[in-house]
């Protein structure tokens, strides 16, 4: 018996012009000039961040005026992370975040840096650390990660919606 | 059986490129409309399918942002087919026969402008001996067009005559890309894209999307004033390897109109999803429909091609006939894959 063929190459590439959308788009080019855009959502008036354009829950198009947000916010939930990734260029541990940024009615997955590890909790204040504007792009990445602010803990009513 | 009807259609503007909305921006007025046209609340609607191709998204899972068009909580009961929302109006109707839904809400989107669509068909083909090829999906329809004009099937004045007929219907149609009067001779004289197609006998390249309502008996009768009735719908697969199959027919078809009982009486308005124009005339043959049925009224896929919704809104323009009277019976089909590989026939009644 002949052997049997165990490898066939058949590469397949095939290329994109991707666009984010309208909603998105908007988005993106606020966070290049360092502002975090939301919006509000017409029939609950929740404000989505970041929105895609479409309240999720009403199936509804988002009211076209952007609500700008501040950059700080509290820690909903997080996890102490022990796992390498080649995309994250954080030393081991660091506590991935939820957000829930001042003025948003949806939380935002982050970072947390310049923080001792053991002291991550939920209602800690934190803010964004931005890099460098020459290296601002269309990106979520613009934010390098949130620290903690030192301001007292936000009061477990002002975000258990959001858990 | 159950009787289901078609109560409700919406469809987006066929555009050669959606400039800068996203998928879910292209549906979220089309189901918006949808949803006034029958005062539907979502918790009324038992079941949503929708039908899409994360190929042409050219990301994985790009069918469930769909859902954001829908407003999916509280959580609602949903399925996807990576098929043409044809497709996915089959899985709501046999929903409907089980008896686990009477109200079905189904969508189709597709954005193909996104990408390169003929080559990104090739992928629709044997992997391992045909795709490596990458013949795209011009070429390999023209082999088809090849055969048919060989054997006397058509001749590429006929093709042209369905491109002009479809291109002049689409001047009604508000939401059709390609329109227009145009003269056969002249379209003749056009170059060859991939001999023997010219440009007119392909559809073009569309981004879009629409959505239907189909309901059973009595919530039908409640949410239109003359529902369309689904009284045939079958669904009909022939083999992935061309060379098996007869190109000079399109047999799947002629099976699911038997099945489907295309033939038992007249059929007044025919709806084809023909891709290419030799494909409508071998659907047009293979439905064996006369010379007063009226066929593409919409224009058809020629005139817009929203891929992943072309073929749910040929179900869609057909039912609309019966809705305004203009046709008591209609035939409308939808295709899938390279040369007519899959077909799926819908005949609807308005008594």
């Amino acid at each position: 018996m002949s052997e049997p063929v165990e490898i066939l190459k058949t590469p397949v590439k095939l290329e994109y012009t991707f666009s984010a959308g309208q909603s998105a788009s908007r988005f993106l080019r606020a966070i290049a000039e360092g502002k975090l855009i939301g919006q509000r959502c017409p029939v609950d008036g929740r404000v989505y961040f970041p929105t895609r354009g479409s309240c999720p829950q009403h199936g509804v198009l988002m009211a076209p005026e952007p609500v700008e947000l501040s950059d700080r916010g509290t820690v909903v939930t997080f996890s102490i992370n022990r796992v390498p990734s080649e995309n994250i260029k954080l030393d081991l541990p660091y506590a991935p975040i939820q957000v829930l940024l001042d003025g948003a009615d949806t939380i935002l997955m982050h970072v947390l840096g310049e923080c001792p590890i053991e002291q991550v909790h939920m209602g800690m204040r934190v803010q964004a650390v931005w890099k460098p504007k020459s290296e601002w792009t269309t990106s979520i990445g613009n934010i390098k990660y949130f620290k903690p602010t030192g301001e007292p803990d936000a009061p477990f009513d002002s975000y258990k919606e959001h858990i | 059986m159950r009787e289901v009807a078609v109560v409700a259609f919406a469809q987006s503007k066929s555009m050669r490129r959606e400039p800068d909305r996203n998928e879910v921006e292209i549906l979220i007025p089309v189901i918006r409309e949808l949803r006034e046209k029958t005062g539907l609340g979502i918790e009324e609607i038992d079941f949503i399918c929708s039908g899409s191709s994360d190929y042409l998204a050219g990301q994985s899972f790009a069918f469930v942002s769909g859902l954001d068009a829908v407003g999916a909580w509280p959580p609602v009961s949903e399925s996807h087919v990576e098929m043409d929302g044809a497709w996915a109006l089959y899985e709501a109707w046999v929903k409907i026969q089980m008896g686990y839904a009477d109200v079905a809400m189904v969508y189709g989107f597709g954005k193909p402008s996104m990408g390169d669509l003929p080559e990104t068909l090739a992928l629709q083909l044997d992997p391992y001996v045909v795709t490596p090829l990458w013949p795209d999906a011009i070429s390999i329809a023209a082999l088809q067009a090849r055969l048919c004009i060989e054997k006397g099937v058509t001749s590429e004045r006929q093709m042209a005559e369905v491109a002009a007929r479809d291109r002049k219907n689409a001047l009604a149609n508000p939401y059709a890309q390609v329109k227009g009067e145009f003269e056969v001779a002249k379209l003749l004289a056009e170059p060859y894209l991939a001999n023997p197609l010219r440009k007119h006998d392909c559809s073009p390249i569309s981004d879009g999307a629409s959505a239907i309502i189909i309901a059973s008996e009595k919530r039908a009768k409640q949410l239109a004033k003359r529902p369309a009735w689904i009284r045939g719908f079958t669904h009909i697969c022939e083999p992935q390897d061309l060379g098996v199959r007869d190109l000079t027919r399109s047999r799947s078809t002629e099976i699911a109109a038997e099945k489907a009982g295309v033939k038992k009486d007249k059929i007044d308005v025919a709806e084809i999803y023909g891709p290419f124009t030799h494909q409508e005339i071998l659907v047009e043959k293979a439905l064996g429909i006369g010379g007063k049925t009226q066929v593409n009224p919409s224009g058809g896929a020629l005139a817009g091609n929203p891929m992943m919704a072309a073929g749910l809104t040929r179900i869609g323009e057909a039912a609309r006939r019966i809705w305004d009277g203009g046709a008591d019976r209609a035939v409308a089909h939808a295709t899938s894959g390279p040369c007519l590989q899959q077909n799926l026939i819908c005949v609807l009644e308005g008594n």
